[in-house]
């Protein structure tokens, strides 16, 4: 989280992450840190995790392949003395937003880069299997 | 329908709220919509995809906002980041 920040504004920030992207969403953002975007089924081959204020990775949702760092920010310019930078929870919402809206706009306002400029590839394919572990265990605990 | 913001201070924002069905606060949620579009604001407006899965558009007009919506929220346009 952003040491500047007020963490009432944090807060705020996943209850609002929380209403839009839905509850799986915010849990994944609140126990790993950061929030996974699957295709939908038949849909494209993409996966993304979304890390706050840190490049949002792309991957091969069948292989797990990384595939590259797309680094892309929400600067709010009017914001004044508060500075630019969205609460850790709002620039993930952000991202989540842009990826299910419309992912072609911005990836393409997004600097790519190859995976490892910012973000180490060993820590990135170890969320990766936190996820599909985290998953699968949220999976389980669904009564049947 | 309620328009929030994200903002860096306070985390979200409530800029208005009303309902599009009554002329006088249907203007207002324009107004204040058009108004955040001005100052670079993004709109997405959430919605419930099948299944269940949680979707947004976005939108550049108020008039794209479905009927029915519960919120607008605003935010930063993306720019790129550290090359």
């Amino acid at each position: 989280m952003s040491a500047a920040h007020d963490p009432r504004a944090e807060r705020r920030a996943l209850e609002l992450l929380r209403s839009v992207a839905g509850e799986d969403a915010a849990a994944m953002y609140e126990e790993l840190g950061f929030v996974g975007v699957e295709p939908r089924e038949g849909e494209g081959r993409y996966g993304y995790l979304i890390y706050p204020h840190r490049p949002v990775v792309a991957y091969d949702a069948a292989s797990g392949e990384l595939l590259s760092e797309y680094c892309v920010g929400f600067p709010d310019r009017s914001a004044g003395e508060a500075g630019e930078r969205l609460p850790d929870a709002d620039d993930v919402l952000a991202k989540w937003i842009g990826l299910c809206a419309d992912e072609r706009r911005l990836i393409g306002v997004a600097n790519m880069d190859r995976p490892g400029r910012q973000l180490d590839p060993g820590l990135v394919r170890r969320d990766l299997d936190t996820l599909r572990r985290w998953r699968a265990d949220r999976t389980e605990e669904v009564p049947a | 329908m309620k328009l929030l913001r994200m903002s860096p201070a306070d985390g979200d924002v409530l800029l208005a709220e009303g309902d599009p069905e009554l002329a006088e606060d249907e203007q207002r949620l324009i107004e204040e919509f058009r108004r955040q579009l001005d100052l670079g604001m993004w709109a997405a407006v959430p919605a419930e995809g099948a299944a269940g899965r949680r979707e947004a558009t976005l939108v550049r007009d108020f008039s794209e906002v479905p009927r029915g919506a519960e919120s607008v929220i605003f935010f930063p346009q993306a720019a790129g980041g550290r090359a």
